[in-house]
C-alpha cells in the first residue's frame, strides 16, 4: 500500500474565536503535533484547500488563526463548532528551536504574521528557562486589526513588548510601522547570544530586515518566514519554487543568509 | 535480445501484448494542428504499428500519459474522501531517448523531492515500460546532444522501424516471452551523435552572478514577444507544475471531486498570493524564471539540468521565441556580468 500524502483527514472544529472581524482562530481536534512555525493544508470539501500555520497546539487539538481573503478562507468562515476542517500536514520547516533555545528571543510580527510564532511564545510562556529573554515587536495596521488579546496582555506581564498600530492611536499603544521601534531592542547587550524572528507581509520583513543589520544584528541571527502560493505543499506542483527551493519544503522559515538572496 | 519482425507478426504479437498491456505512441490527430490544415500529434493508445508516427517530431510529450492534462485526485461527499480507482493493466510507451530521459527529470520532482512521492504519479509508474523509438537524425530545434540526453539505456525494448518491419532489442524478461517463436536477429539500436542547433550550457557561478541576470535587460524583449499563453510548458516533458481545484456536481451539491490540472510559471496568476499580491509582474520575469529553472536551478538542486533539449518550446510558441536562442543571449549576459571589473565593497 502506498500512502498518499494529498489525502485529507476529517478534524472535528471545537472552538471558534472571533479575534476581529476579519480573523479567527480555529480550534480543531487533532492529535497531529507540528513544530512550531510549521503549516498545514486545510480543506473543506468542494471549495479546495488552503495553508495555514499552526498558530497553537497542545493535547489533542490544533489551533489554527485565519484571515478571511478568499475562496476557501471565506467558507471556513461560515463554520460552526462541530463541523469538519480537512486536514493534511504538518509541513515545511519551522523555527529553529536549536538555534533559539537559551538565547535572547526577539520575535517581531507585522499583522496575521503574529499567528506562526504563538505556539513558540506559548512555549517561551510555559518554559521560562527556554530562552534567557523575550523581545516583542507586534505591529497591526489598527485597533481592528488586533490579534490575540489575552496573549498579548500576558506577553507584556512577561516579556519586553512593544505594541505598535500603523497610524491609529489607542491608549497603552505606539503609533507607526514596527521597523521603527526596531532601535528599542538592546541588541548589544545580548552579547552576540541572541536570534531575531520576523514575519509579517514580505514588504515588511525586508525593511524590518534591513533595520536590524542596520542596529547592529548579524544576518545570520536573523529569520524570516515566507508566504507564497501554494498548490500541493510536498514539493510537486512548483508554485512556491523560487531558485533551487521550495518554500513549501525548505521553508517556510529560512535565516536571513539564504533568503535574501531569494529573487523569485 | 534482438529480433527482426514483418509488420504482419509485429501487430500480431501486438495485439497479443495488448490483453496485458495498454500501448502508448505518437498517434497523428488530423487537422487538430494550430494552422489551418496541420495536424497534431499526440500520445494515445494504438492497435497497429502502421498507426505510430516515426517520420515526424510529436507535439506533445509523452509525460501526458503518466500525468493526464486533467486529472481527478479525490472523490468527496460531505464528510468522507476518497481515492480515484485505477485499473490494473501495464502500459507500454513508445519514446525517443530525450523522452525517456525528461521521466527521469520530471522523477526527481514527482518521486522523493522532500521525500514525498506522488502518489498518483507512482503509481501508473509502476506498471509502465518503456519501448525506445531509436532517433538517428532529429529535427531542427532538437539539441539533446548538447543536454546529453541523446541517449537512454534504461528501456525495456528498443525498436527500429524499417519500410516492412521492424527491429527490435528486447532487454524485458516477461516481454521476451512474447517473442519465443521470432527468429533472432542481431540489432544494436544506434543514437543521434550531432544536432543541428548547439548549446552551450550556461554556467552561473554564484548567487550574486544569478541575481544580476534577473535585472539584466536581455529578457526585455519578452515583455512584448511572450503572450503568456503557456503553449511552451504544456509541449515540455520536462515542466511538472499544475494547480489543485475542487468542483462539485450540481444535481448533488454534496459529492464532488478534487482535479488537478497542468499550470504554468508562463501564465498569469500562477504566483498570484491573497490580496492580488505578485511576485513575477512582467513577462521578461516570468521568462526569466523559466529558463532559468531549464538550465540552472533545477540543477542546483538536483545535480542535472532539467532541459532535455527536445526543442518542443521552441516548436510551440505562437511568437517564434527560441529556447536554444533564448540560452545564446543568456550565456552572453553571463559572460558580460562575470568580465565587469569587480565593484570595491
Ligand atoms: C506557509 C503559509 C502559511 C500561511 N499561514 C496562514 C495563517 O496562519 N493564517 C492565514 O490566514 N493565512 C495564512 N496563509 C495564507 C493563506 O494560505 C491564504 O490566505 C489562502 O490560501 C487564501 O486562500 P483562499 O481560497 O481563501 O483565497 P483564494 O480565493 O484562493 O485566493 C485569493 C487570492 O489568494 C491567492 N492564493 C492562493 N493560494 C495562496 C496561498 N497559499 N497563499 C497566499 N495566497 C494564495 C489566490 O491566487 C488569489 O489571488 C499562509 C500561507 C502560507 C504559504
Ligand atoms: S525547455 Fe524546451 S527544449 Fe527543454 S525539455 Fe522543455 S520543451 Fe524541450
Ligand atoms: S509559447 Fe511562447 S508566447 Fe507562449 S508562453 Fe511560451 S514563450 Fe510565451
Ligand atoms: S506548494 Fe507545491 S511545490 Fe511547494
Amino acid at each position: 500500500m502506498i500512502i498518499n500524502p494529498v489525502m485529507p483527514k476529517p478534524c472535528k472544529i471545537i472552538d471558534i474565536i472571533r479575534e476581529n472581524k476579519n480573523e479567527y482562530t480555529f480550534r480543531v481536534e487533532s492529535d497531529i503535533t507540528p513544530e512550531h512555525g510549521q503549516f498545514l493544508q486545510l480543506s473543506i470539501p468542494k471549495v479546495g484547500e488552503a495553508p495555514i500555520s499552526a498558530s497553537g497546539f497542545g493535547d489533542g487539538y490544533l489551533d489554527f488563526t485565519i484571515r478571511s481573503v478568499g475562496k476557501v478562507t471565506n467558507e471556513m468562515f461560515a463554520l460552526k463548532p462541530g463541523d469538519m476542517l480537512f486536514l493534511r500536514g504538518a509541513y515545511g520547516v519551522g523555527w529553529p528551536i536549536e538555534e533559539i533555545s537559551g538565547k535572547h528571543l526577539v520575535v517581531i510580527t507585522g499583522g496575521t504574521g503574529l499567528a506562526p510564532v504563538k505556539s513558540l511564545l506559548s512555549k517561551c510562556l510555559n518554559e521560562p528557562e527556554f530562552v534567557k529573554s523575550v523581545f516583542i515587536i507586534s505591529g497591526f495596521k489598527n485597533e481592528d486589526g488586533i490579534l490575540f488579546k489575552n496573549d498579548l496582555e500576558s506577553y507584556k506581564k512577561n516579556f519586553k513588548t512593544v505594541y505598535s498600530l500603523d497610524i491609529d492611536k489607542i491608549d497603552g499603544w505606539e503609533v507607526g510601522f514596527v521597523t521603527e521601534h526596531v532601535n528599542k531592542i538592546p541588541i548589544k547587550d545580548y552579547e552576540d547570544n541572541y536570534a531575531i524572528l520576523v514575519v509579517g507581509p514580505p514588504v515588511m520583513m525586508k525593511f524590518t530586515a534591513l533595520e536590524c543589520l542596520k542596529n547592529g544584528a548579524k544576518e545570520e541571527n536573523i529569520w524570516v518566514s515566507f508566504e507564497r502560493k501554494m498548490s500541493c505543499a510536498i514539493g510537486k506542483c512548483g508554485h512556491c519554487r523560487i531558485d533551487e527551493v521550495y518554500v513549501c519544503l525548505d521553508g517556510p522559515v529560512f535565516n536571513y543568509k539564504q533568503a535574501k538572496d531569494l529573487v523569485d | 535480445m534482438g529480433f527482426s519482425l514483418s509488420l504482419e507478426k509485429a501487430n500480431a504479437i501486438l495485439n497479443e501484448l495488448k490483453k496485458e498491456y495498454r500501448i502508448y505512441a505518437p498517434k497523428r490527430f488530423e487537422k487538430q494542428g494550430r494552422y489551418s490544415d496541420t495536424d497534431i500529434i499526440r500520445y494515445d493508445e494504438i492497435d497497429s504499428i502502421e498507426e505510430i508516427v516515426t517520420g515526424e517530431k510529436s507535439t506533445y510529450s509523452p509525460k501526458e500519459v503518466l500525468f493526464p492534462i486533467t486529472q481527478t485526485i479525490l472523490y468527496f461527499t460531505e464528510d468522507e474522501y476518497r481515492e480515484t480507482k485505477m485499473d490494473d493493466k501495464k502500459i507500454l510507451i513508445f519514446m525517443r531517448p530525450c523522452d525517456i530521459n525528461a521521466r527521469k527529470v520530471q522523477e526527481r520532482i514527482y518521486m522523493g523531492n522532500g521525500g514525498f512521492d506522488d502518489f498518483y504519479y507512482k503509481r501508473l509508474r509502476e506498471k509502465v515500460k518503456f519501448v525506445m523509438m531509436e532517433c538517428t537524425k532529429g529535427w531542427d530545434t532538437c539539441f539533446c546532444v548538447s543536454m546529453g540526453t541523446n541517449k537512454a539505456t534504461n528501456y525495456a525494448a528498443a525498436v527500429r522501424f524499417l519500410e516492412d518491419g521492424i527491429l527490435l532489442d528486447v532487454k524485458d524478461e516477461e516481454l521476451q516471452g512474447y517473442f519465443a517463436d521470432v527468429a533472432k536477429a542481431p540489432f544494436e539500436v544506434e543514437f543521434i551523435e550531432g544536432n543541428e542547433t548547439v548549446v552551450e550550457l550556461p554556467q552561473i557561478p554564484d548567487k550574486k552572478v544569478l541575481n544580476a541576470i534577473k535585472a539584466h535587460p536581455m529578457w526585455d524583449e519578452y515583455n512584448s514577444r511572450c503572450i503568456a499563453c503557456g503553449a511552451c510548458t504544456i509541449a515540455c516533458g520536462t515542466c511538472t507544475c499544475f494547480t489543485t481545484t475542487d468542483l462539485f456536481y450540481t444535481q448533488n451539491a454534496n459529492v464532488g471531486e478534487r482535479r488537478r490540472t497542468y499550470s504554468s510559471c508562463q501564465i498569469d496568476g500562477f504566483d498570484e498570493m491573497a490580496g492580488g499580491l505578485i511576485f513575477r509582474k512582467s513577462y521578461a520575469d516570468t521568462m526569466r524564471y523559466k529558463v532559468l529553472h531549464k538550465v540552472h536551478d533545477y540543477k542546483e538542486r538536483f545535480g542535472e539540468n532539467m532541459c532535455v533539449g527536445c526543442g518542443r518550446c521552441t516548436d510551440r510558441c505562437p511568437q517564434f521565441i527560441s529556447f536554444s536562442h533564448t540560452i545564446e543571449k543568456l550565456n552572453h549576459a553571463i559572460k558580460e556580468i562575470c568580465e565587469q571589473p569587480v565593484s570595491q565593497s
